[in-house]
């Protein structure tokens, strides 16, 4: 007998069968436990009405649980399975009970943070994932870090800043934070449990443990729909009304969730989380940051995973550019065979990549900042925070011992079908010395190598002109870093 | 911000009232429609909608969808015993498109299944065959098509081309103002359920319970005491809910009367911005004549708008971007031609400004030019341009005809730039635009005047009831809706203070149309003003009757008793209210009563569009500094200050909260929200993944917002103003600082389009080939 799906809910294990492995979150909390707290205002995960917490063991978190936001309308039910999850009907007592609001909640009604209060269930869940994440430091945040922690929250009424004081204000209240024992006991147990094999009415979903049981698994079965962080597959679901088939789901796999920081790389298993995986980037590659910061948003970046990004392989995917610009490497795996490629060489057109039918992303190689390197992440979209680029750019620059340029790695995406290197703009740029000239030469070398499409993020003829600009705004930048620029060369941030 | 009795637990008008229901907001114990428990034997419905623009259906093959796993019903205009519109003005709004399609995604059929999963999949599984018909696309080509959903308007006083004839400088110019989803958080939803004897009740998120219930009855052959339309709240409004909930009522009932079950429609997102009208994009045509110091002798506007496939409310959307196309300025000679272009897209409708918003940025547009061409501060040029203060004078007569009796922008305005500095930032932006070829900064001040009531007179009616229970508890009844902008708030503290009592010791109803009937949509920023004085008349009338009773008791006149605190005492004589009611309920005294108020003074003739269509005008002022990167057009709104009047606050937080929401949400319309069609008039920017509305991070970091000390000079609701709509226009000052930062590179008048995306700053800038040319 197959076990059901186990995850802690309203203080205490919570078994659920006998639904559909595509089954949202969102969708079992409103219709099926009738919790109506969470709503649904766009079933994509871009306005965050939905946003629950999540709460998955973590040695280095406090109590050893670490607490994080995700839209619940694009995570299936059965992932939930050895997690935690929190609603917004978790924070204060039951309705007529003495129990007081939590300080988010309190906060919110002090400040007049909800108006018409459709959004404001979400808003407090990802106020009160930061409020715990908070519980050692007790520092409370400022308007910048809020601002990140309500990337993925929109909200139509209020323009936000009564919210963003309710998130400083909830601070001044007596410190009141969740018991997290119980919770790492129970997932602790359920840790244990065999890996989780759930099937209904013909439809498999299998979230193996270990890696080993993964490949098994992915090479047995060569169609089944491989499953991470949900954040693009989800949509396929609720968006597109695809019947995914059988699902294996990578999440469940805890040596996928690695990062090995060796000599020369930086190796990041495919089941990292953005926000783990951008952390340990941008440690690296302070370079990085805009990416980490705008890419997507918080409770995206909290469940969506680095390898999914790179294995969904759209054209518009923000991690490729700089992932390729700085050689990294894709490792691959079949069964317990692996073998690796230049992620460059992974993209072969549109939507179409070099794994193979039983092959999974297993790890990118991440290569560390050698000496005389010079790197550049750029992002240019309609609205700062989640949005996806009309172009995204990325430079590496190896300088050799001469002052030249050694070697140039450029790639973008938002400007061709998969994202791609721009081979006679690098080429304009290789042995050359890094001056106004050769950035010149190289820009106008990049309108040979893409011809991007016209839609609603932007037209043919703006990003073809951003392209050009972004490397020109490199190169200020580093004549910015030598003093040989006196202006701003970048909006405040 | 004023605090009479801040340790007092009675919360007072003027007092920063918490939202009546921000403890269930927080806490996701606040219902909205989805949430209501449904009834047994609920079924769910979705729309099925049309793949081309324009076309005629040559054949509808709905066997695929009937046959699909859950589907109860498939419904089509066949189906509809009554009539087949939801339009709120014209009846050329069909429920269900029948042979004609007007636009794509237009709704051709109704599925109805077990889940709302089943429903929307089923919806997809239509095999229709068309006879594509050539489509008009926006404005510019209804106008030279002469394709129109109501026939041209021209307003018009004075000789506006004599005027230019003889003026020193003349300009003309063309600029292009986008249109807005609305994006109110909770999408369209209506829940119908058959009763007994032929009725039907509808719970729907509408601004518009009465119009709700008038059409669902039209649609049934029904007449209205048939139909009840209910609304507790609303998850946003902003005016996307007045008229086009009536299509999603409609269909839900619809389908209820069909298979005697109830019926949920609820819109999935996409759906909800595919099949929705949005703000009507204008094609802004001007010819303005001025003289040296950039005073405006002559001005001619051609409005040309997107109104969509029907008429829905763009007549009255459109007179009102004529009413406000002089905004603060006296405009001696005017001609304005407004054209109301049918186009094969959605029904372009109400939205927060209703026309207004167009109108203004016409004329700041034109004064912007002014100030460019002859290198003035364009402050100064809008100064000089404003109506005069004295309501008798030669420069306070409106195109219109009506005279402004209450302008306070000239003071507010002066205070405005004294207090945030206006000059010298402007001094200093220009210094550091010398030194910085990358990023500019800009900065502009504007203005804004908005004339408060609906246009239509008739409209400026509300009723409501009070009920005082014997335990002194109070229940009110209005016909307004509470969509968030705190409505419900205002009004339990205008029936709190008749009664003196606690806020908490005042509940209200939800909207329903069989507790006040013929209500009006709760639009035009009116909701307090009108629903407000009803409630107010409708309590005092209690409170006088109590008077009445409890005064002679004590031997005291009526008029003498004091209602304050929560007791209420007579000579002395003090008893808590809730004793006071227990003894009149004994002693047969009516403790409740109805409320009606009428708007005074207001008059307007529709054919020669003069009179006094507004009761009265809401001011204010923005000032933004912005910086932009002329690299990729990318935008920083720096700061932003503001100063708005709302005569004497009845809860300034809440005031404060429309204001900077209505901000925000304006700025998103200059600048993020693009609406994007493909060739073939699909709607591409149909969910927020590519329909940008603004992000906390856009919020300005310096957002300083104060309340004009002002009282209103007629005799409003405690004298407060309409707050709803005039802050959506206080962010002409982000487009306009924009366009200054343009302008530092560029000098001149460059052209600037709205939304002011990065793409249009580029092209702004000359870094991209200008509209329609040659790529």
């Amino acid at each position: 007998m197959q076990r059901p799906i186990q995850f802690w809910f309203r203080g205490r294990l919570q078994s659920v069968s006998e639904v559909s492995p595509t089954r949202t979150v969102l969708q079992w909390l409103r219709e099926d436990v009738h919790a109506t707290g969470s709503k649904e205002g766009c079933g994509e995960g871009d306005c965050g009405a939905c946003t629950v917490t999540l709460g998955e063991l973590d040695d280095t978190a406090p109590g050893g649980v670490r607490l994080r936001a995700v839209n619940s309308c694009i995570q299936f039910l059965p992932t939930l399975d050895g997690k935690a999850l929190f609603t917004v009907e978790d924070l204060a007592g039951p309705a007529g009970s003495p129990q007081k609001l939590h300080p988010v909640q309190q906060a919110m009604v002090d400040c007049h943070g909800s108006q018409c209060g459709f959004c404001t269930p979400g808003f407090v869940m990802s106020l009160w994932a930061d409020y715990e994440s908070r519980a050692n430091s007790g520092q409370c945040p400022t308007r910048d870090e809020i601002n990140d922690t309500l990337s993925g929250n929109l909200c139509r009424c209020t323009g936000y800043r009564p919210i963003v004081d309710a998130a400083q204000k909830a601070w001044d209240m007596a410190p009141t934070h969740i018991d997290r024992n119980p919770i790492r006991e129970v997932l602790e147990t359920l840790s244990h449990l065999p890996s989780l094999d759930y099937s209904h009415n013909g439809q498999r979903f299998q979230a193996p443990h270990a890696v080993s049981e993964l490949g098994a698994a992915i090479a047995a079965q060569p169609d089944a729909q491989l499953l991470s962080g949900s954040t693009d597959i989800g949509l396929w679901v609720t968006k597109h009304l695809k019947q995914l088939g059988n699902i294996i789901y990578l999440g469940a796999c805890t040596e996928l969730k690695q990062i090995d920081v060796h000599d020369d790389v930086l190796e990041i298993g495919a089941g990292v989380t953005l926000t783990d995986a951008f952390a340990a980037l941008v440690a690296d590659e302070p370079a990085w940051g805009e990416q980490a910061r705008r890419f997507a948003s918080t409770p995206v970046r909290n469940a969506g995973t680095l390898g999914g990004n790179v294995a969904n392989g759209s054209p518009i995917g923000d991690s490729m550019p700089g992932l390729i610009a700085l050689g990294t490497r894709i490792v691959l795996q079949h069964g317990a065979r692996i073998r690796e490629m230049p992620l460059d060489e992974f993209y072969l057109a549109y939507q179409k990549t070099a794994r193979e039918p039983g092959e999974f992303v297993r790890a990118l190689k991440v290569p560390r900042a050698p000496a005389g390197r010079i790197f550049r992440s750029y992002k240019v979209s309609k609205r700062q925070d989640q949005d996806i680029s009309a172009v995204s750019a990325a430079f590496a620059l190896f300088m050799d011992d001469a002052g030249r340029i050694g070697d140039a790695r450029v790639a973008f995406g938002g400007m061709a079908a998969t994202p791609k290197r721009a081979a006679a703009c690098e080429a304009a740029l290789r042995g050359q010395a890094w001056s106004e000239d050769t950035v010149r030469n190289a820009m106008a070398a990049l309108d040979g190598d893409y011809a991007p499409l016209s839609d609603m993020r932007a037209s043919s003829a703006y990003r073809s002109k951003v392209a050009r600009n972004l490397l020109w705004r490199m190169w200020l930048e580093t004549e910015s870093m030598r003093g040989a620029v006196q202006a701003d060369v970048r909006l405040p941030a | 911000m004023k605090h009479e009795h801040p340790s007092s637990p009675i919360n007072k008008v003027g007092d920063d009232v918490p939202h009546e229901s921000a403890p269930l907001h927080v806490s996701g114990r606040a219902t909205y429609i989805d949430d209501l428990p449904e009834p047994a034997g609920t079924l769910h419905a979705a729309f099925g909608l049309a793949t081309v623009a324009h076309g005629r259906i040559r054949k509808l093959d709905l066997d695929d969808v009937r046959h699909a796993p859950g589907v109860v019903a498939v419904l089509t205009a066949a189906d509809i015993p009554g009539e087949n519109n939801c339009g709120p003005v014209l009846h050329d709004d069909p429920i269900l498109a029948d042979e004609l399609v007007q636009f794509y995604n237009q709704p051709i059929f109704i599925v109805v299944a077990r889940s709302h999963d089943a429903a929307r999949r089923a919806a997809r599984m239509a095999k229709v065959d068309y006879d594509v018909l050539p489509m008009i696309r926006d404005a510019a080509e209804a106008a030279s098509a002469g394709n129109f959903v109501l026939p041209p308007v021209n307003v018009a006083r004075g000789d506006a081309d004599a005027a230019l004839a003889r003026a020193p400088h003349r300009l003309r110019g063309n600029v292009l103002l986008g249109g807005q989803e609305h994006f109110y958080l909770e999408g369209q939803i209506a829940c119908a359920q058959l009763r007994e004897d032929d009725t039907m009740h509808v719970h729907t998120s509408t601004q518009h319970p009465t119009e709700m219930q008038q059409v669902v009855a039209h649609m049934l052959g029904w007449r209205q005491h048939q139909v009840t339309a209910e609304c507790r709240r609303m998850g946003g409004g902003f005016g996307g809910k007045e008229s086009q909930s009536a299509q999603i009522a409609c269909a839900a009932a619809l389908a209820a009367w069909k298979l005697q079950r109830p019926v949920k429609l609820r819109l999935d997102r996409d759906d909800d911005m595919a099949i929705t009208g949005k703000r009507h994009d204008f094609d802004i045509g001007y010819e303005v004549g001025f003289d040296d110091d950039g005073m405006i002798l002559g001005v001619k506007f051609d409005l040309a708008s997107r109104c969509g496939f029907s008429a829905d409310l763009s007549g009255p959307v459109n007179d009102r971007a004529i009413f406000h196309a002089d905004n603060c300025y006296y405009l001696d000679a005017i001609a304005v031609k407004s054209l109301r272009g049918k186009t094969n897209t959605v029904s372009n409708t109400a939205f927060r400004g209703f026309g207004g918003p167009q109108g203004m940025f016409a004329i700041e547009y034109v004064i912007d030019d002014i100030a460019r061409t002859l290198d003035l501060d364009p402050l100064l040029v809008r100064q000089r341009n404003f109506y005069g203060t004295d309501p008798t004078g030669p420069r306070n007569l409106t195109h219109y005809g009506m005279a402004i009796e209450d302008n306070v922008a000239p003071a507010l305005v002066a205070q405005l730039a004294r207090d945030c500095d206006y000059e010298a930032r402007r001094a200093a932006i220009a210094q550091f635009n010398e030194k910085s070829p990358v990023v500019k900064r800009g900065i502009a001040l504007t203005p804004l005047k908005f004339g408060i009531s609906f246009t239509a007179t008739l409209f400026n009616q509300a009723g409501a009831l009070v009920h005082v229970y014997a335990d002194g508890t109070v229940m009110v009844s209005h016909g307004g809706t509470e969509m968030g902008q705190g409505l419900y708030t205002k009004i339990r503290q205008i029936a709190a203070h008749e009664f003196g009592l606690p806020v908490s010791d005042v509940r209200l109803t939800p909207t329903d149309t069989s507790r006040v009937p013929n209500t009006s949509a709760t639009a035009a920023s009116s909701g307090t003003d009108l629903n407000g004085k009803a409630v107010q008349q409708a309590a005092q009338a209690v409170r006088e009757r109590i008077a009445a009773f409890f005064g002679p008791l004590h031997n005291v006149a009526p008029q003498d008793v004091v209602f304050a605190d929560g007791m209420v005492t007579a000579d002395g004589v003090s008893l808590p209210f809730g004793e006071v009611t227990a003894q009149a309920y004994r002693a047969r005294i009516q403790l409740w009563d109805s409320g009606f108020y009428a708007t005074p003074k207001i008059h307007y003739d529709a054919k020669t569009m003069k009179g006094r269509p507004f009761f009265y005008f809401a001011y204010g002022a923005s000032v933004s500094e912005v910086a932009i990167d002329t690299l990729t057009g990318e935008t920083k709104v720096l700061r932003v200050d503001v100063l708005h009047d709302v005569g004497k606050s009845i809860n300034p937080a809440v005031d404060i909260g429309q204001i900077e929401g209505g901000f925000i949400q304006g700025m998103g319309w200059l600048t993020s929200e693009e609406l994007w069609w493909r060739p073939d008039g699909k709607l591409m920017t149909h969910a927020p993944s590519t329909y940008k509305i603004p992000a906390a991070s856009d919020c300005p970091p310096v957002f300083n917002v104060k309340l004009y000390d002002n009282s209103n000079v007629e005799d409003s609701i405690h004298r407060s103003k309409a707050v709803g709509e005039p802050p959506l226009m206080l962010p002409f000052s982000v487009f306009f600082a924009i366009r200054d930062a343009v302008a530092a590179r560029t000098g001149g008048c460059p052209r600037l389009d709205a939304p002011a995306t990065p793409e249009a700053i580029l092209r702004a800038l000359g870094e991209l080939p200008a509209l329609g040319a040659a790529a």
